[in-house]
């Protein structure tokens, strides 16, 4: 729209016509008091805090409500406006008990400061205060009914923004009161995004209330550990007697691809951190059989030792490795490298959970899609999956693009999943159709025999001018093939494909895999590799994970080192099965498999650790370390001290006094709890400057950038925490020549829902009792 | 009216379903047919029940909540049973100047009940309400809907009586 020009304050601004003025003034810097008005939903107009005055207009008028106009002058303040401010803070304070001092928001309170900037803290009501009990309506919301100040940006943020609309307003007037749908519950999705947005102490969190105070903690900007969205947390953390312990999560300042959004896992499921039950010293089995914690030097020793001793007896081909689905992408690269030149083995696998190699190979020079266009695209084909339970950042992004930028999304999908609701259009199918949907759409008209809607369905997608393709794991191999061939028929289309975990799509890029490496170059056309990696690179492609189950119960898989993996639990495998292997578990709990060890590292997790992680759009993300576990070990140290153990070359492993590798010098690492001390005594203990240490995760990050350009972003955006889009396309990057027939489809979706996250999610109380609260009213509802 | 046929999974007499079908059809949204379909339920029931909330949610595809939105916003729905009449007495302003109290006053002793009560008999109810529009006759009264005017305490044990022998007599609303 064209501009306007106005004055505000005396300055002359200008702004697209249309543009509310409370946002015309905010873009040029002119704070204007606002508590009901939120950007991005719908306009209340329930406080009177953001009231000016404009010439020319007889009374004050809503900042919030008026759109800016040619030649309008404005005043934001006056005493005129802080008289009509404080008498509305009055208003507000009149049932209010102003108990900033124990009230949860305080120090990051709305209404503090402006009670604080308008001075009504004297009050000439007279009335006795209505006290309410404060109501605990979910595991994860409380409600403080006297505190709240009736802006309804929470029944607002959950009806438009979360479409569950689980919150209302009952009674009027001064009686009005904020309720919860089940009339003292509430029955929801649990997403915190109400109590974050609560300009007040009103709606507080089972997580954190009366915790700490804000300025308690310190703030860290990471990423989410759980879904594969990649949605930046900032985490406040503060001093434990183990370590640094995590009480929040949140998105306040809106620096990542998910604005504010967080779901519950984001926001509330960092408490396994937390749990007492972690490992925090190394277990070895003793001859009966039984756990026993040791030093951390004697575990690694005799690991290192005894995985030594099976390597140059019965060969690399008889150790296998599984990765993990959450480590950084740095701790995944130096795993498959670990695995392919220390151990001699491409005996590596991970729990696969999109076809991601399909992809690559499909793709071929069409960009895949980064999260932040989904915040731009004018059309989406959503096929299969369901984002409200498995990428419930991504339904976000649909559910605001359809609201606010007439988004056109489009749904396939066998069951009624909840984003039909802003489709578009919605296409029914069976559970086996997903490929003759897309030999339907690419022009087969019988391939979907009776399903009346699908030609209106196709219709509307080919008329879309752009249009962004995302699927879930029901697509793999030649499907995946099939629908960008679809696809590249249409004007112009991005693609993106949804895998389950945080580093999903990093450990698939990083190779863990035994038939591919990093970037997806095919083991059998490692010329690059072998010449960074040097000879001992093992040519052959190994087993993946279910063979290497098949050769443990043929007694043939000597040793196994897991990490950041539950294998056992995942695929239901009997762990008689691996009776005759030693195995090395690296975890934070004594998980299913972690039990069947014969040495268990207790292992960092991601809010505990420096690095890069990928989310499943492939953008990829720093992750910077927050919290510390007294005991915990990153998995990038643990790798290299067992190489170490091994009698490897630390050198050679991490290059990590390469002549020019720029490296971060500490300042990602995070030195709460004496860690900068620990590196620097190994350092002095092996006779090494303390420059750069091989624990610094940057430290690898050149060579996984040399070797997978499609990693090769500038690194000054990464450090500063903006995401980037790893680069596809055959010049850059992601090349795979195999075609994705020939391998074999091992992918095994998770199946996650908003209150669950695999075996980590087990550990999360507040996902437990949200389960356990809805476990009754779910058998009621059978 | 016509007689209509049952609907089967309906509370609601057959005739108030009939008219709740074609209610939901009158308006651009369906929404609208909200407060209508309230007000009749209440007149049928005798209160708007979790029954009659979850009902007419479904009818109109909203969530319960969104109706009891609504039906907490109106003292004129109610959510308990009241009595079989339930008198209403105004002391708005111009029923107060003319002793609008005084009546709202004389029917809680003689009913034995407070403001919002219920005789044990089910016979009354009690409630005070604001502006029934009926100001150039206060103090004013309205059972059910019918209007009582110009009011003393005599002529309002009057108006009871009259009620209570109705009710004695099995008579209706
Ligand atoms: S937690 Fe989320 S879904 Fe539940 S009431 Fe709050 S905003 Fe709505
Ligand atoms: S609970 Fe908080 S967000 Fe909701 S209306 Fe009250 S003050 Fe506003
Ligand atoms: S949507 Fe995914 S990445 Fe975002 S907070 Fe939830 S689990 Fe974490
Ligand atoms: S912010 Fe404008 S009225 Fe509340
Ligand atoms: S004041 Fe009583 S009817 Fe209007």
């Amino acid at each position: 729209m064209a501009d306007v020009t106005f004055t505000v304050d005396g300055k002359k601004l200008t702004a697209p016509a249309g543009t509310l003025l409370i946002e015309a003034c905010r873009a040029h810097g002119i704070e204007i008091p606002a508590f009901c008005y939120y950007p991005g939903l719908s306009l209340q107009a329930a406080c009177r805090m953001c009231v000016v005055r404009i010439e020319k207009v007889p009374k004050l008028q809503t900042a919030c409500t008026t759109p800016v106009a040619e030649g309008m002058v404005v005043t934001t303040e006056s005493p005129e406006i802080a008289q009509a401010r404080k008498a509305t803070i009055e208003l507000l304070l009149g049932n209010h008990p102003l108990d900033c001092p124990v009230c949860d928001a305080g120090g990051e309170c709305e209404l503090q400061d402006m009670t604080f900037k308008y001075g009504a803290h004297e009050s000439k009501f007279a009335d006795i205060k209505n006290h309410r009990d404060e109501q605990q309506w979910s595991p994860v919301v409380f409600f403080d009914r006297p505190r709240c100040i009736l802006c309804y940006r929470c029944v607002r943020v959950c009806g438009e923004g979360m479409d569950v609309w689980a919150l209302g307003i009952q009674n009027r007037g001064s009686g009005s009161v904020i309720a919860p749908n089940q009339q003292d519950h509430l029955d929801c999705e649990e997403c915190g995004m109400c109590i974050d947005i609560c300009p007040v102490g009103a709606l507080t969190s089972g997580a954190y209330r009366y915790k700490t105070r804000p300025w308690e903690m310190s703030h860290v900007g990471t990423v989410c550990t759980h879904c594969a969205d990649g949605c930046k947390t900032t985490l406040g953390v503060r001093r434990a007697s183990d370590g640094m312990e995590i009480v929040r999560g949140d998105n306040r300042d809106k620096s990542g691809i998910n604005g504010d959004f967080l779901c519950i896992k984001g926001r509330y499921a960092f408490d396994f951190a937390n749990r007492d039950d972690r490992l925090t010293k190394p277990l070895l089995r003793q001859p009966n059989g039984e756990f026993k914690p040791v030093p951390w030097d004697e575990a690694i020793e005799f690991a290192g030792k005894r995985l030594r001793e099976i390597r140059d007896s019965r060969g690399g081909s008889s150790i296998g490795v599984i990765g993990s689905n959450r480590t950084t992408n740095e701790e995944a690269y130096l795993l498959q490298k670990f695995a392919r030149t220390v151990l001699g083995t491409n005996n590596i696998d991970h729990h696969r959970t999109a076809d991601y190699p399909a992809f690559a190979a499909a793709l071929a020079g069409i960009s895949d899609a980064s999260l932040r266009d989904f915040a731009s695209a004018k059309a989406v084909l959503l096929l299969g999956n369901d984002p409200t339970e498995q990428h419930p950042g991504l339904a976000w992004q649909l559910r605001t693009g359809v609201r606010l930028r007439g988004l056109h999304l489009y749904v396939a999908n066998h069951q009624n999943i909840k984003l039909r609701r802003q489709a578009a259009a919605f296409l029914q199918i069976r559970e086996g159709d997903y490929a003759p949907l897309i030999a339907y759409l690419a022009g087969n008209d019988s391939a979907l025999d009776g399903n009346g809607e699908a030609k209106a369905f196709r219709e509307a997608i080919r008329a879309e001018e752009s249009l962004l393709i995302v699927f879930g794991a029901e697509f793999r191999g030649r499907d995946i093939e099939a629908l960008v061939q679809f696809g590249s028929s249409l004007p112009s289309v991005k693609f993106a494909c949804l895998g389950d975990y945080a580093n999903s799509r990093g450990a698939a890029d990083m190779g863990l895999y035994p038939d591919l490496l990093p970037g997806y170059i095919p083991i059998t056309a490692s010329a690059q590799f072998a010449q960074e990696y040097g000879p001992s690179l093992p040519s052959q492609p190994g087993l993946d994970l279910l063979q290497m189950f098949d050769a443990a119960r043929r007694g043939e898989l000597a040793a196994l080192y897991i990490v950041g993996s539950n294998p056992v639990a995942r695929y239901n495998l009997d762990p008689a099965a691996l009776r005759n292997t030693f195995i090395i578990a690296q975890d934070l709990f004594l998980t299913e498999t972690a039990r069947l060890a014969d040495v268990v590292f207790p292992a960092a997790n991601l809010y505990e650790k420096s690095g890069t992680v990928t989310n499943t759009f492939g953008d990829l993300q720093l992750v910077r370390k927050a919290a510390d576990r007294a005991g915990a070990r990153t998995d990038f140290e643990l790798i290299v001290r067992l190489a170490a153990a091994m009698g490897a070359n630390v050198k050679q492993l991490v290059p990590f006094e390469h002549r020019g590798v720029r490296a971060d010098m500490g300042q990602a690492r995070g030195a709460q709890s004496g860690e900068a001390d620990r590196h620097g005594v190994w350092l002095a203990a092996h006779h090494l400057e303390p420059k750069l240490s091989p624990f610094d995760p940057f430290a690898i990050l050149d060579e996984m950038q040399r070797l997978i350009p499609a990693y090769n972003v500038p690194r000054l955006d990464l450090l500063v925490g903006n995401d980037q889009h790893s680069r596809s396309g055959p010049a850059s990057g992601l090349v795979q020549i195999q075609t994705a027939a020939a391998r074999r489809d091992l992918v095994l979706p998770s199946s996650d829902t908003l209150f669950t996250s695999g075996t980590l999610g087990r550990y999360s109380s507040t996902l437990s009792s949200v389960l356990e609260s809805r476990e009754p009213a779910e058998t009621a509802a059978d | 009216m016509s007689t209509q046929p049952a609907q089967p999974g309906t509370i609601f007499s057959p005739t108030l379903a009939a008219r709740f079908d074609r209610l939901v059809t009158l308006y651009p949204v369906k929404r609208s047919a909200l407060v209508p379909m309230l007000l009749y339920a209440q007149d049928e029931i005798g209160y708007v029940s979790d029954a009659v909330i979850a009902e007419v949610a479904a009818r109109i595809g909203i969530t319960e909540l969104d109706v009891r939105n609504v039906v907490s916003y109106y003292s004129l729905l109610r959510t308990k049973p009241a009595g079989k009449y339930h008198v209403q007495v105004c002391t708005n302003i111009s029923c107060m100047l003319r002793g609008g109290n005084e009546i709202l006053d004389h029917c809680k002793k003689k009913l034995g009940i407070p403001n919002k009560g219920v005789t044990p008999d089910g016979v009354f109810s009690l409630e005070e309400v604001e502006c029934i529009g009926a100001c150039s006759w206060g103090p004013a009264a309205q059972v059910n809907y019918a209007f009582h005017e110009n009011l003393t305490p005599e002529s309002m044990d009057q108006v009871l009586a009259d009620y209570r022998a109705k009710a004695q007599n099995g008579g209706g609303k």
